[in-house]
């Protein structure tokens, strides 16, 4: 078409390059470029030597600890919101409850996927705080102290309590669809061979939703890792997770060494980008049986 | 089957007391500021709070730059790779995805060290830039809704002939983008605004270290001073979310109708 051109790429290819430069523009200056600066400092010493010493420093305790409870948080939220985010998709998806549960279900869902961060701290903190609706209620009618037991909202467990109220829609969301692929065949053809229900669940239907079962535990994973508004807001600083501790860091250098801080973001990306990576992975061969 | 389905509702029981007895405590906790008795006093406090109304304003406006500029961006971006270059799609969907997988305490990072005020391009130098990074970090955030929301609207239409016949009707390229791309997939555009309203309403990493007087920062500060208020900022930014949330399912609802009118 263009017989003017004289270079060997004609013209119509560079205008449809250029067409989507303004998005690589911005993915290069805003998602790209800041990740790599974090990334190559974590091996560069503050007056640019190449150094392997800020990654080594990663695993002193106060650091180590820190990934430590932030990998416990994360591995019980998301097992917890897994398991019951499947108990609930599947409830609606197979339970032969009433259509309007369903649609309920998943809106709320969708809302509540997304209610998170400072306000979500808030709510737990009114309802099992020391004062909350539920301790108060359970000390005045069951003569129950909930925090005589140990338990505190400011704590381990109460921030995996907490990060569930994300976590499982999230999995009703995503895990729906996958149990809605369940074909009926599948299931008549079990029983037509005289499988009971547990044995349909163990040698059909759980070998056919593994991946996406352990793929969407693996996003939730992630998405708790990352995660710093609602811990924040619920202990301070009383809960070392890395969020946290990168947050201070952030603030005003409390490692004393600006690199071991990137080196500390490093281990964020590798950790929640291996995960993403596993439920790609998984969720490619999850499709297998969705066609 | 009768044992599946008590079990079914077993479920849903659970689900329902551990997603409404937090609510209700809140809902409960907010009304509790006047002594004795029950009351609106939190909520009355937090709405006459001018710090309230001014951070509020804030992200409101915060929002509407970011849905503004990053449609400007993703809508041209997902038309153009449908038309010209699918060849891209995977790397653009790939990069689309990227925010999810960094968390954003991490790319808030790399802004700070990269565009400080010693910098080439010294965005936090100055109030208006950094208001401007916020914005563009927003956009960062919400991109893989907003992209998907676009895209999947997209899809339902046929890019090329739209196209084709906007040529042949002699329409300039601004035309064919705004008045025959963007209509056609407003109910994309709006789903993908109404969630990153949410997103960004709620935001506070971004925000607190970008010192931006936001309303996510203010919920933090409040949470950290008062006893009551929290509770009642907790309710309406769950009103807030539920809102954005409604207004999304009735448009992807009223979309999926559309075509069966046509």
């Amino acid at each position: 078409m263009s017989t003017a051109s004289t270079s060997f790429i004609d013209r119509r290819t560079v205008v449809d390059w250029l067409g989507i430069a303004p998005f690589m523009i911005f993915a290069m200056m805003f998602l790209i470029l800041p990740t790599l600066y974090l990334v190559t400092g974590a091996f560069f010493t503050p007056d640019g030597q190449f150094t392997f010493k800020n990654i080594a420093d990663l695993f002193t305790p106060s650091i180590l600890s820190a990934y430590w409870i932030s990998i416990r948080v994360s591995v019980a939220s998301s097992i917890g919101g897994a398991v019951i985010g499947f108990f609930l998709a599947w409830a609606i998806v197979m339970g032969g409850l009433p259509g309007w549960i369903r649609s309920g279900l998943l809106t709320f869902s969708g809302v509540a996927s997304n209610f998170a961060g400072v306000p979500l701290a808030f709510a737990f903190l009114a309802t099992l705080g020391r004062t909350g609706l539920v301790t108060v209620l359970l000390r005045d009618w069951v003569g129950f102290n909930l925090y005589g037991t140990g338990f505190n909202i400011l704590s381990f467990f109460g921030l995996t309590i907490t990060y569930m109220f994300f976590q499982i829609p999230l999995m009703v969301l995503i895990l729906t669809p996958a149990l809605d692929g369940m074909k009926k065949e599948w299931r008549e053809a079990a029983e037509i061979l005289g499988a009971s229900t547990w044995q349909y669940w163990r040698m059909v239907a759980l070998p056919i939703l593994w991946p996406s079962l352990m793929g969407t535990t693996l996003l939730l994973f992630a998405n708790a890792f990352g995660a710093i508004a609602t811990a924040y807001a619920l202990t301070g600083s009383s809960l070392n997770i890395v969020p946290i501790l990168l947050y201070a860091q952030i603030r005003g250098d409390v490692l004393h060494n600006a690199n071991l801080g990137y080196a500390l973001a490093l281990g964020m990306i590798v950790i929640t980008g291996v995960s993403n990576i596993l439920y790609i992975l998984l969720r490619i061969r999850a499709e297998r049986w969705q066609k | 089957m009768k044992a599946s389905k008590a079990l079914a509702w077993f479920a849903i029981a659970i689900g329902v007391i551990y997603f409404f007895v937090p609510l209700i405590g809140t809902f409960e906790f907010s009304m509790r500021m006047r002594r004795g008795a029950y009351s609106f006093d939190a909520y009355q406090s937090v709405f006459s709070d001018a710090q309230f109304q001014s951070t509020f304003g804030f992200s409101m406006l915060m929002a509407l730059f970011t849905i503004i500029f990053g449609m400007l961006l993703v809508v041209p971006t997902a038309y153009w790779v449908r038309l010209r270059l699918p060849q891209m799609r995977p790397v653009i969907e790939f990069l689309t995805l990227m925010p999810l997988v960094i968390p954003a305490i991490v790319i808030v990072f790399g802004y700070l060290r990269l565009y400080n005020s010693s910098s080439w391009i010294p965005f936090t130098g100055s109030i208006q830039g950094t208001n401007m990074l916020l914005v563009l970090s927003y956009i960062t955030l919400s991109l893989p809704y907003m992209y998907r929301s676009v895209d999947t609207a997209m899809r339902a239409i046929d890019v090329r002939t739209l196209t084709e016949a906007a040529e042949i009707l002699g329409a300039k390229w601004p035309t064919i983008m705004f008045r025959c791309i963007f209509p056609n997939v407003m109910s994309g555009v709006l789903s993908g605004a109404f969630i990153t309203f949410a997103i960004v309403m709620g935001e506070f990493t971004m925000a607190a270290l970008l010192n931006r007087p936001a309303f996510g920062p203010y919920l933090q500060l409040v949470g950290a001073n008062r006893a009551y208020e929290p509770s009642a900022l907790a309710i309406i930014a769950f009103a807030i979310t539920w809102f954005s949330m409604g207004l999304l399912q009735l448009v992807s609802r009223f979309s999926k109708m559309a075509p069966s009118k046509a």
